[in-house]
């Protein structure tokens, strides 16, 4: 199987973009750099939740937590403890994860808005305890100034370690959605009652794959903070869940690189938009309306279903 | 940290007057969610309006006068507004999933929220009271605010005339017949795009009312919207979708947990509202009471 992957040109062409995206920072000027790794972060928690959205069809609506508590647990333990760096690093993804199962524990036995909604309110409550807890977790002004290893001093350093993160998890994710666990997912959600009759246990399933994006929910929130340096309460807003939301909508649910083009198209917008106006998430509600009405399966679903017939069968089950 | 029997009903009272606002919002949301299935973000939105439009009316008179014509003309102005989106935007995507639906009416929300900002600026705004509801008056001696004694009316009128609305005018009748069986109304020969239109704009009504009444009590402001949606659809979930009874004990138990929590742990009085949720919902998922869905 991988054979074929190494061969096709897809491949070459992925390979060749990573490798341009390698050079980069040699040429571009700082700001880019900057913009590129944070285009980076916010792809990787855009593809992790389209895991369990676009792959899983949960509604997972405050996948923004699971980013927040790994985030938050890297910084806390860079700040209040006294254990190695790598710890720290290991920490972040862990307690997302542990978190996703807890919270995904209980969600999954409901379904959709009402999964979602139970999230939501398990979620509120993390947020809440972190914005009120000024000792520990510094409310809402969160934690600023966090130190990080020498190696990782320098923004080009960062950026190419974000970057290799980036490209393992990457090859993780297409791993774990082309094995039979992912292939599961995706039959459950086309058809669970089908999935059930087979056998097939949804719940630990859907559990499993809550567990599995939340994982690399917290890898994207230690690599904000590798990025930033610091950690807000915002991260665990609901606002925040939905923009990635958004990212998902507008790159595409079906695909699996869509997220990462979402997420490109945001960050780029409130950049290089909010340079100039003050009123940049105008332009992205308007962008967004047009992408409901016109592209319901998102911009890379639209160009998947130019070249793949195929592809616009999953498109359908967008609407 | 003391406190004697009036204190605790004074907080329960104020438990009650702000779960009044919630319920007006909340009831609007509900409406909507049951006949158009549609789990509308912006309606958060367009109770900041509703805010920033008393605010504006309000300084337009001078004396107390302002804050009763607006407490009329802002929840219309938001009416308008709800029918503007609904007739050029909403009524062209019934059909879409409603996961597509809530993306659409958040990005509606980031559009009117932007628009308030052009319109209103970004400073934080006050509303006075009128002068016949300043100040405030003892109960057991302890001092509670005219103004919320005036929104523990309002919220029961409001009940009432929203149940008489659904339950004795026809359009009530055929909104609620269409959030059952939408398809069997338009059998029977009804307009339902129109049926939709106006259950619609009477949602987003109740918010602007919501809006309109929250203004004196809080720094109206930008971002308001977000803090309040999340909780009226809580809310809404956890009363049962669509029911509008659901709201008011929904309502209840936020804004109570809240105003206790206040009491006996200010610093993390805002987590005891989604604790009494989380509880809810593992005991009852689908809702307190009955839901339409």
């Amino acid at each position: 199987m991988y054979k074929n992957i190494v061969y096709s040109k897809w491949f070459v062409v992925v390979a060749a973009i990573f490798i341009v995206l390698f050079i980069l920072p040699l040429f571009v000027p700082r700001f880019f750099v900057y913009i590129l790794a944070l285009i980076y972060v916010t792809s990787l928690l855009a593809m992790s939740l389209n895991m369990v959205v676009g792959h899983g069809g949960l509604f997972q609506f405050h996948h923004g937590v699971f980013y927040g508590v790994g985030a938050y647990a890297v910084a806390l333990m860079l700040t209040k403890s006294s254990m190695p760096m790598w710890i720290g690093f290991i920490a972040g993804p862990i307690a997302a994860a542990i978190t996703g199962l807890i919270i995904g524990w209980f969600c999954v036995r409901l379904t959709r808005l009402y999964f979602g909604m139970l999230q939501i309110s398990l979620g509120s409550l993390i947020w809440a305890i972190v914005f009120r807890w000024y000792k520990f977790t510094g409310g809402d002004d969160g934690i600023h100034g966090i130190p990080m290893p020498s190696l990782l001093s320098s923004l080009n350093n960062s950026y190419y370690f974000i970057l290799i993160i980036l490209v393992i998890c990457l090859i993780l994710m297409y791993m774990i959605l082309r094995s039979p666990f992912g292939s599961t997912l995706q039959a459950i959600r086309d058809n669970s009652q089908r999935c059930e009759a087979v056998g097939i246990n949804v719940r630990r399933y859907q559990l499993g794959g809550i567990v599995v994006a939340t994982f690399f929910a917290g890898v994207a929130g230690v690599l904000f903070v590798v990025l930033e340096r610091s950690v807000f309460a915002e991260m665990l807003f609901w606002v925040l869940s939905l923009e990635i939301f958004i990212m998902c909508l507008l790159g595409g649910w079906f695909t699996f690189a869509g997220p990462i083009l979402g997420a490109a198209i945001t960050v780029a917008l409130r950049t290089f938009v909010g340079k100039y106006t003050e009123y940049w998430t105008l332009i992205l509600g308007i962008m967004l309306i047009l992408v409901i009405f016109f592209l319901p399966e998102g911009v890379m679903g639209f160009f998947q279903g130019l070249f793949k017939p195929g592809m616009k069968e999953a498109a359908e089950r967008g609407k | 940290m003391t406190f004697g029997p009036a204190e605790l009903i004074c907080q329960l009272l104020v438990g009650i007057s702000r779960s009044m606002i919630l319920f007006i919002v909340c009831a609007g949301l509900s409406f909507v969610l049951g006949v158009l299935r549609i789990p509308n973000i912006a309606h958060g939105t367009l109770y900041m309006i509703g805010a920033f439009a008393t605010f504006s009316i309000t300084k337009m008179f001078a004396g107390s006068t302002g804050f009763w014509i607006a407490l009329i003309v802002a929840p219309l102005l938001v009416a308008v507004v709800s029918l503007v989106a609904e007739r050029a935007l909403f009524c062209h995507l019934y059909q879409r999933e409603h996961l597509m639906l809530l993306l659409f009416t958040f990005a509606i929300s980031l559009v009117l929220g932007d628009l308030v900002k052009i319109v209103w600026g970004a400073e934080y705004k006050s509303v006075s009271a009128p002068a016949l509801l300043k100040g405030s008056i003892s109960i057991l001696g302890a001092s509670f605010p005219r103004y919320n004694l005036f929104l523990i009316v309002v919220g029961p009128l409001v009940a009432i005339a929203i149940w008489l609305f659904t339950n004795k005018t026809k359009i009530g009748k055929i909104s609620r017949a269409a959030a059952v069986d939408r398809e069997m109304v338009g059998v029977l020969g009804i307009n339902v795009s129109w049926v939709f239109a106006i259950a619609f704009v009477i949602g987003c009504y109740l918010a602007g009312v919501g809006g309109a009444l929250v203004a004196p009590t809080v720094s109206i402001t930008l971002g308001m919207d977000h803090t309040l949606i999340i909780e009226a659809f809580l809310i809404v979930i956890i009363g049962g979708l669509g029911n509008m009874w659901g709201a008011l004990v929904g309502s209840l138990i936020f804004g109570i947990t809240h105003s206790f929590g206040v009491l006996f742990w200010p610093q993390f009085a805002i987590v005891f509202p989604y604790i009494a949720v989380v509880i809810v919902l593992l005991l009852r998922p689908k809702g307190l009471l009955k839901s339409v869905w």
